[in-house]
């Protein structure tokens, strides 16, 4: 086994009640999270991310699998034995408590001495620049201060992985913004592992250096942004990260023939088919249009364009009727010259076009 | 335009009813107050201003014996009852909701339900013959009397507390190395204290003011305050009682009170 894996997951199962109403949360997830890194669980709701979560903090044990860190094996170890900490998505910080008892918490109890524990908590009021509030009661904060506590009392066991169930969800958008960089200035100067859940796609790619897409309890993909969003293992993680136009088209080695018309080359995805009826995608930014009917690209006609500031999304309709998305930058202008009804050309790099691993 | 909203207080008589009943709630009890600072013996013919019956009742040695008891049982039961009380509500909110869950409530609730006098006889005959058995003739019948059936008093206001916590506040304190009793001793507690204080102080007030049971199970000469001030009555009407009943009156108020600000929701 491998030194560097702070946590796995093998073969975890989660199922709620029993019989015909047993709910299965988790299907069996396999994973392995490396140490220090920022690592996010990403899917919408319901996909089994936070279940996962607390079968890592030790507040569910999962009915079938094993969960190991640091590669031993912590499956039915209560939560209080386990060097693992939470950010709650409530934060639930102690309201009777001050902030600096609220942070001091977790050293209390493993019994730690009263002045390491005074100077932990100095050095994580500085961490999270709340030096200040010390003696205020979480009620009297702000959300986003509140927010930098549960970080504070979260960080200052020093655990050697932290959980985030969804921290930043309950924050306006600003705040989120600045909390993002916050959290991973943190992640960087503690350098503890970090597992992150989240439902946001941007928070995903802005922070993560690798990222678990996951759905309907199952782990989709994992990997790092880049390859996440550039190459999606299939149409739900194409279309859940960021947007993606979907085209149909029969393969035969590395050419394609489009249901909308041309032939064209792509490079051969991983795992993916290289025969018969597959589905593409491709992203709408990726996507050129040039007025003019002539040469190499897919016929289509403008149906909708839509001002969005620095970007105009123009949808447009191929002759096989499937509808495509373009995201084009807003000239000085600010008007890209289409209309409704333009006859136009779609052009795009051989690359951009991904044939996806899964059948059509 | 028509308001078509139903409000009860705009039906005809709505104001003169409430005043007649509140009126008959508390005329009585305003009586009370004014004939305790009657001059004469009488508690029905007004003989001038006069606060002797509070020193006559005071210097009454039976009535400190009374008083001395009441709230020596009242004290002694009222802690059981939460004690018991907060066991309870943490047993049925801090555990899986199971399918027996209301029959448990109803277990908890019966002194409210039962009528009072069935339990005054059932621990009448069960007391006589633990009486017989050990010899021990103290107060503890009453202690223990008084506890169950404030037990329920204790209980409501400890239950609504707990069930209004956040329950992730016992897992955040889990996950910081917190053992079940750290958590109970430093989150769960401190956070239930004042359900806890309310319920201690309604079990108090429940028990001083109880007679029924009381008169069922206490032994020759255990005599709390109601069970004397009923005897006096049944002599001779004496405005001593009033005064007594004055005392009772607020020290009831200002323990309900208190009950009433710490329930209270903070904002």
């Amino acid at each position: 086994m491998s030194h560097d894996i702070a946590v796995e997951a093998r073969d975890a199962r989660k199922v709620y009640g029993q019989g015909i109403g047993a709910v299965t949360a988790l299907g069996g997830v396999s994973l392995q999270i490396r140490k220090g890194e920022f690592f996010t669980l990403l899917g919408p709701s319901g996909c089994g991310k936070t279940t996962l979560l607390k079968l890592i903090a030790g507040f569910e044990s999962p009915t079938t699998g094993h969960i190991l860190l640091d590669g031993s094996d912590i499956t039915f170890d209560p939560p209080n034995e386990r060097p693992v900490n939470t950010v709650f998505q409530s934060y639930a910080l102690f309201p009777h408590l001050s902030v600096a008892d609220n942070i001091g918490f977790g050293l209390k109890m493993q019994g730690r001495p009263k002045a390491e524990v005074a100077a932990t908590v100095t050095r994580m009021l500085a961490l999270v620049r709340l030096d200040k509030m010390a003696d205020r009661k979480p009620g009297q904060l702000s959300g986003g201060q509140q927010q930098r506590v549960a970080l504070a009392r979260a960080l200052a066991p020093s655990p050697k992985v932290l959980l985030l169930d969804e921290p930043l969800s309950a924050l306006d958008l600003q705040l989120r913004k600045e909390m993002q960089i916050e959290l991973k200035r943190l992640q960087v100067e503690t350098g503890i592992t970090f597992i992150f859940v989240t439902h946001d796609q941007e928070e995903a790619l802005t922070m993560s250096d690798r990222i678990g897409v996951m759905q309907s309890g199952h782990l989709l993909q994992v990997g790092d942004p880049r390859t996440i969003y550039t190459r999606p293992a299939n149409r739900f993680v194409a279309s859940f990260i960021g947007e993606s136009n979907f085209l149909t088209g029969t393969l035969d080695g590395t050419a394609l023939t489009l249901d909308a018309g041309p032939r064209m080359s792509v490079e051969a995805g991983q795992g993916a088919p290289t025969q018969g009826r597959v589905t593409a995608a491709i992203r709408p930014e990726q996507i050129r249009i040039t007025s003019a009917t002539l040469g190499d690209g897919i016929p289509a006609k403008v149906t909708q364009t839509v001002y969005f500031g620095t970007d105009t999304h123009c949808r447009v309709v191929l002759k096989d009727g499937t509808e495509i998305t373009v995201r084009l930058q807003s000239p000085a202008s600010g008007d890209v010259g289409l209309h409704p009804g333009s006859e136009v050309t779609l052009k795009f790099e051989p690359g951009a076009l991904i044939v996806l691993p899964e059948a059509a | 335009m028509v308001d078509r909203t139903f409000a009860i207080a705009r039906l005809p008589g709505f104001a003169t009813i409430a005043v007649t009943v509140f009126v008959l709630l508390y005329l009585p009890i305003a009586m009370l107050v004014v004939f305790s600072f009657n001059a004469g013996d009488s508690v029905a013919i007004w003989e001038g201003f006069s606060f002797r019956w509070y020193p006559e009742a005071w210097s009454n040695e039976a009535v400190k014996a009374a008083t001395w008891r009441s709230l020596q049982i009242a004290t002694a039961a009222s802690i059981i009852a939460t004690t018991v009380a907060t066991m309870a509500a943490l047993g049925t909110t801090r555990r899986r909701q199971t399918k027996g869950q209301s029959f448990v409530y109803l277990m908890i609730n019966q002194p409210l339900m039962v009528p009072e006098i069935v339990t005054a006889v059932a621990l009448l005959i069960f007391f006589s013959t633990i009486k017989v058995a050990t010899g021990y003739q103290g107060l503890g019948y009453l202690i223990i009397a008084h506890a169950a059936f404030c037990t329920p008093f204790a209980y409501l206001p400890i239950r609504a507390r707990l069930e209004s916590m956040d329950l992730s506040l016992e897992t955040a304190s889990a996950d910081l190395y917190a053992s079940r009793w750290q958590t109970f001793r430093y989150i769960t507690l401190p956070l239930v204290m004042p359900g806890a204080i309310a319920g201690l102080m309604l079990a108090f007030v429940t028990s001083l003011d109880d007679v029924v049971i009381t008169l069922f199970v206490k032994s020759a000469g255990q005599d709390t305050l109601p069970t004397y001030m009923l005897a006096q009555i049944r002599r001779s009407v004496s405005a001593e009682v009033n005064a007594i009943s004055t005392l009772l009156l607020l020290l009831t108020v200002v323990l309900l009170t208190a009950f009433f600000l710490l329930t209270r929701k903070r904002t």
